[in-house]
């Protein structure tokens, strides 16, 4: 069908849209201005430079994280584990840019290359028990998240720190932090991280679209049991697509532990990066494209929230809410694409 | 022995409830064939209503509270479970997805009614919890009462006896084998005449009532308040108890006892003389760590009931 493309744009298009028109409902319903609501969350997220800069910081481990889920989607499986692999990567990147010594060049790559690899392995158990003893994923990944949690809290207090709640912060030569971007936007948080999420965009756009692996684990997504009979090892795939997920989360935590707070602290609960990175995926249709448009999207809605108390009074949730209804409405896409084709049939 | 038994039972009991409660209805759920990644959200809305309800009409109901509190929370969240149903039964929706968005909506309204209801993060601590007792009778029998059954909450035991209600239900009665037949194989199911639209949303309300209970017995025994950190993670571990435990009712319950226990470690270690000495990191990842051992080595490989995660389209192969 020719329109199947136009369908995958219109589906988030409106989607998005149902989300927005249902949140300024229950602002309504509950006693508040939907107008002033909305423009609170405009001006939280672009009403200066500073919001703007504090906006591309939330987008950039949107970005990595959703990079994380859609991958693994891609071949078939469902990686909630984004959450811990994120935490990991972060305490590797921060315990990297403390404990070594180096000029620049070599210690910020080496930080960042020790996230994701951090983030690679918390991904590559989930991965092999799947594939060699197939058992299922989504448990492994959840109780992974928990082991991260308490394994790092762990770290922080006992081996980074004296029974501190925080680390020091990192040298300025693990760091990406830019004083030339926080100068330029009211010295917000935002950091180089932008680039490198991008830029691992465009590697999963390549890994997918361009490379064998990337064809294989696609096939082995779409059906394992054809994937195997054409020769594929279905097991090696398996492992590797939740390695490279888990880099991905891991580069995540990097932007986190060497970007936006140059340390890491005891955490109470989880930072939700990797349950957002779910969502975000969701929207991006598991795209490396579209998952860059909605981790865009779920910057500026979270950002803006923060906004939205002080100037209209409206509980920051309203923005939970609204991003939940419009996953609900991508996942629905079948009544809306049904819809639509209601009306293309009356209007010919 | 006794004294180690009688101070790791109770709490293990105590920790496990919730988790039971939810699982089961995470079993109806994924045996009629609809994946409830849900069930933490489902959690999230019986612990709000529990909560609210609870402060609201503590002082018409008096000692009743807490148990009229948790049906009220079980009713509201068979409704909010509809929106699930619907997603995924009736509009096709990836049922993940929509599990998802269940989690997120629930968190999310909660959150705003509770501030705009009480203009701040977490409502008050409630004033009617549900209190531990003796149980008559039984907790006069030397040995086991003291054990199992002096300053207990009566809601473990609830926990239990609903695991094997749900399993003759799900095993020895007609309506219990068409729900299973609908998560196994739609089609056949549809050809004998069971309508499989209906079954599956009776699943997944069910799913709801029970996640909703599940919820609320956790925040009135355990969290006492409502905020965002409520619930967090105990669906998820509900929903592993469903998978460790075979998508069956009682390994579910066994499953779910087994977390409580293992979360229970954490809690009383310091009372028992050979944890004493183990760092608290250790028991913290305990359960986490013996579920994913487990499930690779002695559990072998767990089988999901067949239609499992798959929308029915009437006339479809």
């Amino acid at each position: 069908m020719a329109s199947n493309k136009l369908f995958n744009i219109l589906v988030p298009i409106i989607s998005v849209l149902l989300g927005l028109i249902a949140g300024a409902i229950i602002m309504l319903v509950s006693g508040y201005n939907p107008i002033a609501g909305y423009t609170a969350l405009w001006n939280g997220a672009f009403g200066d430079l500073y919001f703007m800069g504090e906006t591309v910081r939330q987008i950039t481990p949107y970005i990595l994280t959703g990079l994380a889920v859609a991958f693994a989607f891609r071949s078939g499986l469902f990686n909630i584990g984004a959450e811990g692999q994120v935490i990991v990567g972060w305490l590797a990147a921060v315990w990297v840019g403390l404990a070594v010594d180096a000029p620049m060049i070599i210690h910020l790559p080496l930080a960042i290359i020790a996230a994701a690899a951090a983030g690679a392995i918390w991904g590559f158990v989930p991965g092999i028990l799947k594939a060699r003893l197939g058992v299922h994923e989504v448990i492994v990944t959840i109780m992974m998240n928990y082991i991260a949690l308490y394994c790092t809290n762990e770290i922080i207090r006992s081996v980074l720190t004296d029974n501190m709640d925080s680390t020091d912060i990192i040298p300025p030569s693990a760091s990406l932090a830019s004083e030339w971007l926080q100068g330029l936007t009211y010295f917000s948080r935002m950091h180089y991280g932008i680039l490198i999420a991008l830029f691992a965009a465009v590697v999963m756009w390549f890994i997918m679209q361009r490379t064998t692996i990337g064809y294989e684990l696609k096939a082995v997504g779409f059906n394992q049991h054809a994937s195997k009979y054409a020769g594929m090892k279905v097991s090696k795939n398996i492992i590797l697509s939740m390695a490279i997920a888990g880099a991905f989360a891991g580069l995540a935590g990097a932007m986190e532990g060497l970007g936006t707070y140059g340390s890491i602290s005891v955490m109470s609960g989880f930072t939700n990066l990797g349950f957002d990175g779910i969502a975000v995926a969701l929207l991006g249709a598991n795209t490396a494209f579209g998952v860059v448009l909605a981790a865009i999207l779920f910057g500026v809605l979270k950002v803006g929230a923060i906004n939205m108390p002080t100037g209209a009074e409206v509980p920051t949730e309203l923005v939970d809410i609204i991003i939940a209804l419009i996953i609900f409405f991508v996942a629905s896409s079948y009544i809306i694409r049904w819809i639509l084709l209601r009306f293309k049939k009356e209007g010919k | 022995m006794i004294d180690i038994l009688q101070s790791i039972i109770p709490p293990a009991l105590f920790f496990s409830a919730p988790l039971i409660f939810t699982a089961l209805g995470g079993v109806f759920s994924e045996r009629s064939g609809v994946v409830n990644i849900g069930l933490e959200g489902l959690m999230v809305m019986g612990a709000f209503v529990g909560i609210v309800f609870n402060l609201t009409f503590a002082d018409v109901f008096g000692a009743w509270t807490p148990w009229i509190s948790i049906i009220v929370a079980m009713i509201v969240s068979a409704i909010f479970s509809i929106i699930h149903a619907v997603a995924s039964v009736s509009f096709r929706a990836d049922q993940v997805v929509s599990g998802v968005a269940i989690n997120f909506l629930a968190l999310g309204l909660g959150v705003f009614l509770t501030k705009q209801w009480y203009d701040k993060g977490q409502t008050d601590m409630v004033t009617k919890p549900f209190y531990t007792t003796d149980i008559p009778l039984l907790s006069k029998v030397p040995v086991i009462g003291d054990i199992f059954f002096q300053d207990i909450y009566l809601t473990s035991y609830l926990a239990i006896v609903l695991a094997f209600v749900a399993w003759y239900i799900l095993y020895k009665t007609p309506f219990g084998l068409r729900l299973r037949a609908v998560g196994e194989h739609p089609a056949a199911a549809d050809t004998n005449g069971i309508n499989v639209y209906k079954m599956r949303y009776i699943a997944v309300i069910i799913s709801g009532a029970l996640g909703g209970l599940g919820g609320s017995v956790f925040a009135l025994t355990i969290a006492l308040n409502f905020s965002h950190a409520t619930i967090v993670g105990q669906g998820f571990m509900s929903l592993a108890a469903v998978i460790f435990g075979k998508w069956h009712p009682l390994g579910a319950m066994g499953a779910a006892l087994f977390f409580g226990f293992a979360q229970s470690l954490s809690v009383i270690s310091a009372g028992v003389p050979f944890l004493e000495d183990v760092p608290q990191v250790f028991l913290l990842i305990a359960p986490y760590v013996l579920t994913i051992l487990a499930l690779a080595g002695f559990v072998g490989r767990s089988e999901a009931p067949k239609a499992n995660g798959v929308p029915y389209i009437k006339g479809s192969r």
